[in-house]
């Protein structure tokens, strides 16, 4: 058996109390593709940050080819060794392919920058590895499959033959994704070593040959696809929670009117989706990243205007694409990011919670102030939100205590419709219990709730919840579900 | 597996055409205000009889001269993505310095008298000190160099006021007005010098690896960084640059003027963003060349002069001037076809 090209020990890391990465394992053999799966927070993204000497492990070894890893000081040599494509491009947009390829490293002609000698080496290298793109051409009005190529060709060039690929596949149409495959295999043929990340595990079995899973960042396996059936790998990265979850699965009234009905809704996110959820009924939405699930809910909160389709709230049409006309409709959402669209942090708690109602507290656009201090009080006791008052600002809460705030806002204007975007992302155990209670108790009231979120916890309280893929309704499970049956359909396996 | 490395995955591209003509498409938007240049010129011509004079168009570049060192440091500020507001007040603060160094206490100057030659060395220190306390605080405090520069404008403007006493500095030894004043070829230094100063980095920003890293690094400076540019130096060493580029600046205008009053180079920054920005400079930083810099001056400095040759009542100008950039920013956003962003 060879050296590994890669092998990496005990890797632990911890940032201040928590421990993204306990036990991280990985050996990669050189010219094969390696996949690296598991759950979002397994330490898939901790681990590369390691491997490719951005940050150093806290325990644990990294080895090239039986070597140990440089100093992280040393990044010429790390690039020589390892690269990483990230989702995120890492080129300079203005400049043109060429000199990307070359940033820093211009061919120099009597200490001064050779134009002609840059673009020839630019094509020769492109060439090389079979990248067809144009060395003058801006990087901006590159595709995002022949950007990650240049990317590679870059990598490629200092030396680097084992080449990270963080979700390569995020952004790519299907066409896009199996010309990337296509240049992956041809690549691995010239000798380059893959380690692929992604959430789609049907790729993982189309292009790699072996497979690391992380969960709760440990190494739970290593093992060759071929030995690694889907449900075998589903259950890896899932987890033993086979244990019945003694949930008093709630038999949603069936016979209830259907308070909000959606049909044929297409937009750039998703397509031909039909939606109906109930009076009292909490309806869950699950999908990996671009799935469209969040663009799904929005569009009932007017943040996303589909290109057709029709939804019906309470028996009246629902306007889209205006947030205003959703409010009046009787919507209240929870946005999916408290920090960009939930809270104004300068504003205190009574403001942030009565943003959405102040029509209700005065006439004429004038609000109230003892009114608003009285309706803001009661929403503070009604959510057990932990402050010294409404004057507070929010800025000074916990996140459990500040998505309460937004809980509150999107509770405040008594809605028909309760939207909530990942309502519990970043929220402490406690405040999530509280927070999940709400929505028993909105459903109690006879409201309408459609949860979108990546937390199993969250999705467990739902009547039923629906996969999307790819923008398409994929499955559909009543509660009771278990956790890797629902994770199997969010992943894409049945239907890959 | 064996035949898939030797079958192409793409076809091989040929050298088309269409990327001969996306180069030339580049050039072209880089000559974008020439047009509009020449344009205003015949305009002038039959507006004015003495507009196409050779006197009035040297009075044009000796008037344009101290703007275009300030708008070439500010260029090369914004390249890399920052900000650097308080350029206006080193072209006042930095050749008073200088003066008050030389000129005898009864002059209102510091009584040191020192060597004219040590004193205009003063001024461009002055320059580098104000850019590297910028800098500081901008790259390695992480202050936000909008504000942090915006401060120091009313501070240097502030420290002039004050060691003057608003009062203006004159009788300064010749070596001070000498930029303005000597001619090569009928055209002052103050000209020359700048046009030499837009050329070399013009050509260091084309043609060295740090001024590419200036693009660099106002394009995406994670990028740069991992590219093993040296983000932070580099940036500081800008500042630095442009505040010595600023205060010749400086005593080109002093030069120009004859004396240095307590509001040199005031309000001047307005001025210079707008013919950065008419010249292609991105406020966003990574985008522009010195070339379209140089034309947005010009293309001012023309219009000034016009609106000077048509006796526009002064109390008119500014309103009027103002009006002009105005337009002249919508004309280059159209005629670029580019976001000025």
């Amino acid at each position: 058996m060879s050296t590994p090209l890669v092998e990496a020990q005990g890797v632990v890391k911890r940032y201040g109390p928590t421990t993204a990465l306990a036990d991280g394992r990985l050996t990669v053999l050189p010219g094969e593709s390696h996949a690296l799966v598991g759950r979002n927070g397994a330490g898939k993204s901790t681990l590369v940050t390691v491997l490719t000497g951005l940050q150093a492990p806290d325990e644990g070894t990294v080895r090239f080819d039986g070597e140990p890893a440089p100093p992280l000081t040393d990044r010429d040599a790390w690039r020589g060794k390892v690269a990483c494509v990230y989702q995120k491009p890492t080129v300079v947009p203005e400049l043109t392919v060429a000199e990307n390829l070359f940033i820093n490293r211009q061919p120099l002609r009597r200490g001064f920058i050779s134009w002609r000698r840059l673009h020839k080496e630019a094509a020769e290298l492109l060439d090389t590895w079979d990248v067809s793109v144009d060395p003058e051409a801006r990087t901006a009005d590159l595709k995002v499959e022949d950007r990650q190529m240049v990317e590679i060709a870059r990598a490629l060039s200092f030396g680097a033959r084992f080449i990270v690929l963080d979700e390569p596949t995020a952004q790519l149409d299907k066409r896009e994704i199996e010309r990337l495959f296509s240049r992956m295999r041809a690549l691995q043929d010239s000798g380059v070593t893959f380690l692929f990340i992604s959430h789609h595990l049907q790729e993982v079995y189309e292009v790699c040959q072996t497979v690391t899973v992380l969960r709760d960042a440990r190494w739970i396996t290593t093992a060759p696809v071929t030995d690694m059936p889907r449900a075998a790998l589903i259950e890896a990265m899932a987890g033993e929670t086979v244990a019945e979850q003694e949930q008093a699965v709630r038999t949603a009234e069936v016979d209830a009117p259907v308070l909000l009905d959606a049909r044929g809704l297409t937009s750039d996110a998703y397509e031909d989706v039909d939606l109906t959820v109930r009076r009292g009924e909490v309806v869950g939405l699950a999908g990996i990243s671009g799935s469209g699930k969040t663009e799904l809910a929005e569009t009932f909160t007017g943040l996303h205007t589909p290109t057709s389709g029709t939804a019906r709230l309470d028996g009246r049409p629902l306007p889209f694409g205006d947030v205003q006309a959703s409010l009046k409709a009787g919507v209240g959402f929870v946005p999916r990011d408290r920090h960009a669209q939930g809270l104004v942090f300068g504003m205190t708690i009574g403001d942030n919670a009565t943003l959405s109602v102040l029509d209700r507290l005065g006439r004429h656009g004038f609000v109230g102030t003892d009114r608003k201090r009285g309706f803001a009080t009661e929403l503070i006791d009604r959510l057990d939100i932990h402050t010294e008052g409404p004057d507070q600002p929010v800025s000074d809460l916990s996140g459990g205590n500040a998505q309460k705030v937004v809980m509150a806002r999107a509770l405040a204007s008594d809605p028909r419709l309760l939207v909530l975007i990942n309502p519990t992302a970043g929220v402490d155990v406690k405040s999530k219990e509280s927070l999940l209670s709400r929505v028993d108790t909105a459903r109690e009231d006879g409201t309408a709730v459609l949860v979108v979120s990546d937390e199993l916890d969250d999705l467990r309280r739902c009547d039923r919840v629906l996969v999307l893929f790819h923008g398409r309704v994929v499955a559909e499970h009543p509660a009771g579900w278990r956790d890797h049956e629902l994770i199997a359909s969010i992943e894409g396996v049945e239907h890959g | 597996m064996a035949d898939t490395k030797a079958r192409p995955l793409a076809p091989v591209r040929a050298r088309t055409p269409g990327s001969a003509r996306t180069v030339l498409l580049r050039r072209a938007r880089e000559l974008a205000l020439v047009p509009a240049l020449l344009l205003l010129m015949v305009l002038g011509a039959f507006v004015n009889d003495s507009f196409l004079t050779e006197r009035n168009l040297i009075s044009i570049l000796g008037a344009s001269a101290a703007l275009a060192m300030v708008v070439l440091a500010e260029s090369l500020v914004l390249i890399t993505g920052k900000f650097d507001l308080s350029l206006e007040s080193v072209v006042g603060i930095a050749p008073a310095v200088g003066a008050l160094l030389v000129l005898p206490a009864a002059q209102s100057g510091w009584g040191t008298e020192l060597p004219p030659a040590l004193a205009l060395l003063a001024v461009l220190v002055v320059g580098a000190v104000v850019g590297a306390f910028n800098g500081v605080l901008v790259v390695k405090f992480k202050l936000n160099a909008f504000i942090v520069t915006l401060a120091m404008l009313i501070v240097l403007r502030g420290l002039l006021v004050g060691a003057t006493k608003g009062k203006t500095l004159f009788g300064m030894p010749d070596s001070f007005y000498s930029l303005a004043t000597t001619t090569f070829l009928n055209i002052p230094m103050s000209v020359w010098l700048a046009a030499v100063a837009f050329a070399v980095t013009g050509f260091v920003l084309k043609y060295h690896r740090v001024g590419r890293s200036l693009y660099a690094i106002g394009g995406n400076a994670d990028a740069a960084r991992a590219a093993g540019i040296r983000v932070e130096r580099v940036m500081l060493g800008v500042f630095v640059v442009a505040g010595v580029l600023a205060s010749v600046g400086g005593i080109m205008q002093t030069g120009y003027v004859g004396a240095i009053s307590a509001n040199q180079g005031q309000n001047m920054i307005f001025t210079v963003f707008a013919a950065a920005v008419i010249g292609g400079i991105s406020l966003d930083g990574g985008k522009g060349t010195m070339f379209g810099a140089l034309t947005g001056v010009l293309l001012l400095g023309v219009v000034q002069n016009l609106l000077t040759l048509a006796q526009v009542p002064s109390f008119w100008i500014q309103a009027i001037y103002g009006g002009i950039i105005l337009v002249a920013l919508m004309i280059a956003r159209v005629t670029t076809g580019r976001a000025q962003d």
